[in-house]
């Protein structure tokens, strides 16, 4: 019997020749149908359709369900998973050894909003490029359900227990803290988040990303702000958003007025069609206006709300040397023996 | 103080004056720029060849407390703290009766005539000046009045002990020299302090006298913590992490400075340092770890409410493996306490910071040279061992002025201990993160954005391949594993100083700035006792193998220390023999301020002598206390 011959065909690679499978981490231990599940495939797309290598990543987190998830995508960088709510400084510390990195940060609403807020604040302060992911559920999902900062008021546990505080809107705090890149996604929203994502990889300067991500088993019940079902009928996009990469010679034709568009640091595209008449997304007190408006209707607003793509960012403050501080040699990180003498003579 | 003492005729009025032997010290209100004159002092005696040492005693506060400042001159070269006060400089009417009352008789007091403290005792040589008077001759403008109304104290002591005024002008010269309105207006307020005194004491007897000697040729003046930043700063540090506190802050800033001077790249005029502000010192060491796990030395210093913060991810940093060097100059806790006083106190925190099973080195430098060395030595020990380290300093040691030979430029390439590389990797044939290759339980670490396969860094949770695991197991293969690192590490940490006299049976361990107290009670028990004493200084922890053998020499070891508790013996019960523990003593000295010897000669004699007792009345106490009143 003669098996015919089936052409093996072409492996699919991006444009640094790596399959999608090398996008890949380890096996997901997070419940099924979990939000952040669908988030760390998103970054395993964008980083693959972005052609980032991903031997050129550092992966970071605090701690939470969240902040496992790094594991769980681009198996080949490498990853730190921190202590709970300090993430921040430890990306700020890698990105200083070595600013040749591409930094992505993830965290949760508990790691982010409470225990990490301090943290978070200096981080949106300092402009450190990064992207950071706060996956929001409402809720802490390792401890078995307990509210967190961004749980809306009124929202409900499934024991029936009413959060009786205001959220934190973490968006809203970072565009006011100085973050140069705020956007807000849905984990279910996989045409927006993945654009989203794309642009973050383009941007120099902190990413804010914040995921509605549900939480299947502790925030996805009815009363539930955070539940799939009450962000599906919530979601309010405020642009539609097109982005084209700097490699891909594309021309868009768009009306006038009807777009923002933002050119990125690496020479991207980003196109932001207004949903909205007068919303611009590069005026922060448009921003701040936007999320206020859509809250006051217990809606929430997602798509790139805030962008300043030409802030200066902290290494480029820094005045860092090109190469990685990590990696320079000792005859240009210890002075000459006349510097010494120099000092010593001073002192005499 | 018996009341006896009080009518005693001042004697050492009458017998020639004590030549290079003695302490001074200047009391005033902070914020009045005492700081200037309190240095000029200071270096005058220094250039002229004195050994010297200078204590700065300060509130917790920016202007209008009581602060001291004691210089101690001594022709032995003993400059631990003296605990008597020899000529007291009373500026600062809060304090004056009760600083004058404290003196031992027979003293001096030089004071603000209109403080009348001729009147409190009758035993002590008093030299009143009117300093208001002969400051607005000098200085017309009323404004800067306060800001060199101490100088004048200067020319007064110049002329009173002998001290050579051009070495006083050379002093306040150098100090000043970018000021000239200030320089004159200071050298003006000096001189007239001089004329002062010669018009209206000479002849006068006065009971202690500064002449040259040639023990400070060639030698530095330099404050621990500016020691310890040329350290790091030699050391090729590259990213330093910080938050103010006091003692510490210095360090970073000095630091700072010494970067932008010398670690700017000269091709490109762009830095091969990142230096940040935190926001916290959580975020510091956090920055420090984050930069370490990506290759580069990092650094931070802080004080105990910073260790305190800092534990978490000491703890992180001990398990994932990760170098950091932490210096902790340590003051009296905890953060509404007495922050601007020293002590040895956070020995035993440090040494098993963060909770579960950890333990970490500790370096213990006694000197300025120390800070210097030791700093360099901690950056390769970290990357060495793959872990954190604290080097152990003080406010003493940190914020005053110490003597010290020039530092010598270190002649050792840096150790950036076990990274992976094509070489290494070919020399081990197969890597796993966590696999103890060579014995010494320290692994192969892969660097981000360099050679070698990524990997996730965790805490305890992994095993030998850095996958992530709960298998009882791995866990118990990581922690002994962790063990034998730090076992590894005794033989690579700082040796003791070991000093064995012939015939002593008793022996003393110090370390830190207790060693400048320790020199000065030897000889004191050896003059006043007769009893002879070896000498251990520990220069680290863990400790070597040094110590089973100098315990056993001795028939008892006194532990000197500057903490209530005797933490530093309380780690050495954990490692020691039932026998060994059983010769311990502890002194231990907790006042908040600088240790002195007398304290402590006096502890050993007590101790000593309830030794000497027949055994039924011999209390045996194995915890001696050495408090000192205030």
């Amino acid at each position: 019997m003669s098996t015919p011959v089936v052409p093996t065909p072409p492996k699919k690679v991006n444009r640094i020749g790596l399959e999608p499978a090398t996008y890949r981490g380890a096996k997901t231990t997070l419940c099924a149908g979990c939000g952040h599940n669908a988030i760390s495939e998103r970054i395993i797309d964008a980083f693959y359709e972005m052609g980032v290598d991903p031997t050129r990543v550092l992966k970071l987190s605090g701690i939470g369900c969240s902040s496992k998830s790094p594991a769980y995508f681009l198996g080949s960088a490498h990853g730190f998973n921190s202590v709970h709510g300090r993430m921040p400084s430890v990306a700020t510390g890698a990105m200083l050894a070595n600013r040749t990195m591409l930094g992505i940060g993830v965290s949760g609403d508990g790691d982010t909003g409470a225990i990490g807020v301090g943290q978070f604040v200096h981080l949106m302060r300092r402009n450190l490029p990064l992207i950071y992911i706060v996956e929001d559920n409402g809720c802490y999902g390792l401890t078995k359900g307990q509210f967190s900062p961004t749980a809306d008021l009124g929202s409900t546990l499934k024991n029936g227990v009413v959060n009786d505080l205001p959220p934190i809107d973490i968006c809203a705090l970072a565009i006011e803290l100085g973050a140069t890149f705020v956007a807000r996604s849905f984990s279910g929203d996989k045409k927006q988040l993945l654009s989203i994502l794309k642009a973050a990889i383009s941007h120099k300067g902190t990413c804010m990303i914040d995921v509605i991500s549900p939480c299947v088993t502790f925030n996805d019940h009815e009363g539930s702000t955070k539940s799939y079902a009450y962000a599906k009928d919530h979601d309010e996009p405020v642009n539609e958003i097109s982005f084209v990469p700097f490699f891909e010679d594309i021309s868009v034709e768009y009306e006038e007025g009807t777009t923002t568009p933002v050119k990125m640091h690496d020479g991207s595209t980003l196109l932001l069609k207004k949903l909205e008449s007068t919303y611009n997304p590069t005026d922060k007190l448009e921003a701040n206006r936007m999320l206020h408006e859509t809250a006051r209707r217990g809606e929430f607003a997602t798509g790139v709300i805030y962008i300043q793509p030409d802030a200066v960012d902290f290494l480029t403050l820094l005045n860092l040397v090109d190469e990685p501080l990590a990696v320079l040699p000792q005859g240009r990180t210890r002075p000459s023996r006349q510097a010494l003498e120099e000092i010593m003579d001073k002192h005499r | 103080m018996a009341s006896s003492d009080l009518l005693a005729t001042p004697a050492a009025v009458t017998s020639p004056p004590l030549v290079n032997d003695l302490s001074i010290q200047v009391a005033t209100v902070n914020g009045s720029g005492s700081q200037t004159a309190n240095l000029v002092l200071l270096r005058s005696i220094f250039q002229m060849g004195v050994p010297v040492s200078g204590k700065n005693l300060f509130p917790s506060n920016i202007a209008g407390l009581p602060t001291w400042y004691t210089i101690r001159a001594n022709r032995h070269g003993y400059i631990a703290r003296k605990k008597e006060i020899d000529l007291l400089v009373a500026m600062n009417p809060e304090t004056a009766r009760e600083d004058v009352l404290s003196l031992e008789p027979g003293r001096a007091v030089v004071y603000d005539e209109a403080l009348k403290l001729d009147q409190v005792r009758p035993d002590i040589t008093f030299y009143p000046v009117p300093f208001d008077k002969i400051v607005a001759e000098v200085c017309p403008d009323a404004r800067l009045r306060r800001l060199v109304r101490n100088m004048i104290y200067d020319g007064v002591l110049a002329h009173l002990l002998g001290i050579d005024l051009a070495e006083m002008d050379t002093a306040l010269t150098r100090l000043m020299k970018k000021k000239a309105k200030a320089l004159t207006l200071n050298l003006a307020a000096l001189q007239a302090g001089f004329a002062y005194a010669s018009e209206h004491f000479e002849g006068r007897p006065v009971p202690f006298r500064v002449e040259r000697m040639r023990e400070t040729h060639d030698l530095i003046l330099i404050e621990g913590n500016g020691a310890a930043a040329l350290g790091c700063l030699m050391a090729g540090v590259t990213v330093v992490a910080w938050y103010p506190i006091t003692p510490s802050s210095s360090l970073c800033e000095t630091l700072i400075d010494y970067l932008r001077k010398y670690r700017i790249d000269p091709d490109t005029g762009k830095a091969t340092f990142a230096v940040v502000q935190a926001e916290d010192e959580i975020a510091a060491l956090g920055m420090v770890v984050g930069a370490s796990w990506a290759g580069a030395r990092s650094m931070t210093s802080t004080s105990g409410p910073g260790i305190s913060l800092m534990a978490e991810f000491t703890g992180l940093a001990y398990f994932a493996e990760l170098p950091a060097v932490i210096f902790d100059v340590q003051r009296v806790g905890p953060s509404t306490g007495l922050p601007t006083r020293t002590a040895q106190g956070d020995i035993a925190f440090a040494a098993g910071l963060s909770h579960g099973d950890t333990k970490h080195l500790l370096l213990l430098p006694a000197s300025v040279s120390e800070c210097y060395t030791m700093a360099m030595q901690a950056f390769d020990l970290a990357e060495r061992f793959q872990t954190p380290i604290f080097i152990m300093s003080d406010l003493d040691l940190g914020m005053n002025t110490w003597m010290a030979e020039p530092f010598p430029y270190p002649e050792a390439p840096l150790d950036r201990g076990k990274v992976l590389t094509e070489q290494t990797l070919a020399a081990i044939g197969e890597w796993s993160r966590y696999k103890d290759v060579d014995g010494d339980g320290i692994a192969y670490r892969s660097l981000p954005g360099q050679f070698g396969p990524g990997f996730f860094t965790r805490g305890s949770g992994h095993n030998a391949r850095a996958q992530y695991s709960e298998r009882p197991d791995d866990y118990t293969q990581t922690l002994d594993r962790l063990l034998r690192k730090f076992e590894s590490a005794r033989g690579a940490v700082p040796e003791p100083e070991i000093e064995l006299r012939a015939g002593a049976r008793v022996g003393i361990i110090a370390f830190g700035t207790s060693h400048w107290a320790i020199v000065e009670t030897r000889d004191q028990l050896r003059d006043e006792d007769r009893l002879e004493t070896s000498y251990y200084r520990l220069r680290a922890f863990p400790f070597t193998h040094h110590l089973d053998a100098f315990i056993d020499a001795h028939d008892r070891v006194y532990v000197v220390e500057q903490n209530r508790d005797g933490q530093m013996l309380g780690l050495m019960r954990q490692d020691l023999t039932g026998t060994r523990i059983n010769k311990l003593r502890s002194v231990r000295h907790y006042n908040g301020l600088p240790i002195d010897a007398r304290s402590v000669t006096d502890e050993i004699r007590a101790h000593e002598a309830r030794m000497a007792l027949p055994p039924e009345t011999s209390a045996e106490d194995a915890i001696v206390g050495a408090e000192e009143a205030v």
